[in-house]
């Protein structure tokens, strides 16, 4: 199995392929993928610099162009996807038609990832964006259990792309409309969630805090409570009149321990997650499941997970603390 | 313009259902969609069920289109899905890719529903290529957009297909895996007895201010607001609106339906009866608080 790690700049993807990534994912700086944050992503000359830096090494890099754009933004869209393939990317990660239909008939040679952004679920999807956009991998959304996620790789017409750790979206990608509903800024279109411009923080007299999303209450803090950062998803609201994390708590996906199913089942790639973190995150994350997949690789019947890399990985999950999610039935 | 009904989002008890599409037969609607959209556990009326249905509504003239889920996990829904679009005489209204390209494969003319993520007039040609008829916009989509989109159709000589826009009800804003009415009840997903059936218009979620702001409606989100686009019919009109897409709620739909339908026939736009939706006007779909 592959392993694809986030590089949300130049110094994260050197970190990245250093610490042993078969592949980095990286995006433009601007809205044409969905992590266009201030201060993240790459300049034209970052990126060939990245590409140079990675091939030299036999590493991939893959341009994420997963954003929906509307009709009238349309070219920005099709121009990066000419500089993909100027640029020598390995592949696109793309999910909208009109964007992977372009680079379809204008650069056949470049490779089409759909993107998890594409929401495709079930051995039909896969199959339309296979016969409509010739892709070579789809990357599977954060929704499907373990058995699931078995099935399809029987069934998928071309390899499939899982997520193994890191932030995790509990909505269906691609299909989330939070943050739109709240700041007028989303994922599809302009591929931010809650925009950092957007958020407040309001000390209180008694040592508390408040964090407000365009001017609604997302959660308060206790004094010495650790505070995440306020997705409209990991906040605390109140449902039947108790307050608690009604969408989901602040938590990392860590799929470490499916590692022998996934391998077993054919997954042609595990994604990390986490291009808005830090060099420290990437190059720690992706040495520890450069390790457990290296071992697993030496031996598969002696694998097991090893204390130390979930230790390592829990250091860098959300809130410390990380979960199944939907891979395990009774996530709930 | 035409009236549709839009799915039922909600999981009402069998009875309550079939009385209430009884009643729609006899309502000014053009279009019905039926079929459940949200969770596939919802079994108080089967697919036989709503395929029956939906030949007794077609007798009363009405186009009935059959609606699918929105996010597709297992066989199982994936077997039901086969069975509407094998089905035959209804449309189908595709909310996913899995409808497409089943209809694609089977030439049944398809709805494409707003959770389809249809952006640009680029992929909407691509999808009349496939079958696509209508096209309802996902909730973010407003005015300007839609223009754009028209014109730039009209530019490559495409025809539109034609256009529905959700006129009234809660917006859907998101799908999960997970089902949030079991987690606020504190059952298992696998075992929630299907509880959201006591919630016949969802469960509200407040801010901690106790701001009325969203709706759990097992793994979908909604909207709290209960939006209402008849204030802006001349604009509609004068996009080019077909359809307008009214969507159950538990109490009052005979009125809202009367409403609508005294509205499209009256050159004057009628009073607002419900929120203003912001996504129409190119900002945040909620109304968002002006001082904390």
């Amino acid at each position: 199995m592959q392993l694809v790690c986030p590089a949300g700049n130049l110094p994260a993807l050197q970190a990245a392929i250093d610490a042993g990534a078969d592949a980095v994912y990286a995006g433009f700086r601007d809205q044409t993928n969905a992590r266009a944050f201030p201060g993240l992503n790459f300049s034209d000359d970052e990126l060939r610099d990245g590409i140079a830096y990675a091939h030299q090494r036999g590493r991939q890099v893959y341009l994420a162009l997963n954003t929906y754009p509307d009709s009238a933004r349309l070219p920005q869209w099709y121009a990066a996807v000419d500089k993909a393939a100027e640029f020598g990317c390995d592949a696109i990660i793309a999910a909208e038609m009109a964007v992977l239909d372009y680079a379809t008939r204008t650069h056949p040679a470049l490779k089409r990832h759909l993107s998890v952004q594409g929401s495709a679920t079930t051995a039909p999807a896969l199959r339309y964006a296979h016969e409509r956009f010739g892709i070579s991998r789809a990357v599977l959304p954060r929704v499907l259990s373990i058995q699931q996620v078995e099935r399809l790789c029987e069934g998928s017409p071309v390899p499939l792309e899982v997520f193994a750790f890191g932030s995790l979206c509990i909505m269906v990608e691609g299909r989330c409309q939070l943050s739109s509903y709240v700041t007028g800024a989303s994922p599809n279109r302009h591929g931010v969630c809650s925009p950092a411009s957007f958020v407040r923080w309001e000390e209180h007299d008694d040592g508390r805090r408040s964090v407000r999303l365009n001017q609604v209450l997302m959660d308060r803090f206790e004094p010495r409570e650790p505070a995440g950062y306020p997705t409209v998803c990991k906040g605390r609201f109140e449902v039947g009149g108790e307050v608690f994390h009604a969408l989901e708590e602040p938590t990392s996906l860590n799929t470490l321990e499916l590692l022998p199913r996934l391998a077993q089942a054919g997954v042609a790639a595990l994604k990390i997650e986490g291009r808005q973190r830090g060099v420290a995150y990437v190059g720690s994350v992706t040495r520890t499941w450069r390790d457990a997949l290296d071992r697993y690789r030496a031996s598969p019947q002696d694998w097991a997970a090893q204390p130390r890399w979930q230790s390592a990985l829990s250091k860098h999950a959300e809130g410390h603390q990380t979960t199944l999610g939907p891979y395990h039935r009774s996530w709930h | 313009m035409k009236l549709s009904l839009g799915p039922l989002q909600y999981f009402w008890p069998r009875e309550h259902t079939l009385a209430f599409y009884r009643e729609a037969a006899d309502w000014p609607l053009d279009i019905i969609y039926l079929g459940e959209t949200v969770c596939s556990k919802r079994r108080e009326l089967g697919t036989r069920d709503w395929i029956a249905l939906a030949a007794e509504l077609a007798r009363s003239g009405k186009q009935v289109v059959l609606s699918s889920l929105a996010l597709i996990e297992a066989e199982s829904e994936l077997g039901v899905l086969q069975r509407l679009v094998d089905h035959g005489d209804c449309w189908i209204e595709a909310n996913d890719l899995s409808a497409v390209q089943l209809c694609r494969e089977r030439g049944v003319p398809f709805v494409a529903g707003p959770t389809l993520n249809v952006y640009n007039h680029h992929a909407l040609a691509m999808l009349m290529d496939d079958g696509l008829r209508r096209w309802v916009p996902g909730v973010e989509q407003g005015h300007v957009l839609l223009r754009e989109l028209r014109e730039a159709m009209r530019a490559e000589q495409r025809e539109m297909p034609e256009l529905e826009v959700i006129a009234f009800g809660r917006l859907p804003l998101a799908f999960s895996a997970r089902c949030f009415t079991a987690r606020a009840l504190d059952v298992a997903k696998d075992q929630c007895g299907f509880r959201c059936i006591d919630y016949p218009d969802g469960m509200p979620l407040a801010t901690r201010e106790g701001r009325p702001f969203l709706r759990i409606n097992g793994i979908q989100i909604q909207g709290e607001e209960i939006t209402d686009l008849g204030p802006e019919l001349p604009q509609l009109r004068e996009l080019g609106v077909d359809v307008l897409r009214l969507y159950p709620q538990a109490e009052g739909m005979a009125e809202m339906v009367a409403h609508y339908h005294l509205a499209r026939r009256s050159p004057v736009a009628p009073p607002r009866i419900g929120a203003r939706n912001g996504y129409w006007h190119g900002e945040p779909g909620m109304r968002v608080p002006e001082t904390t």
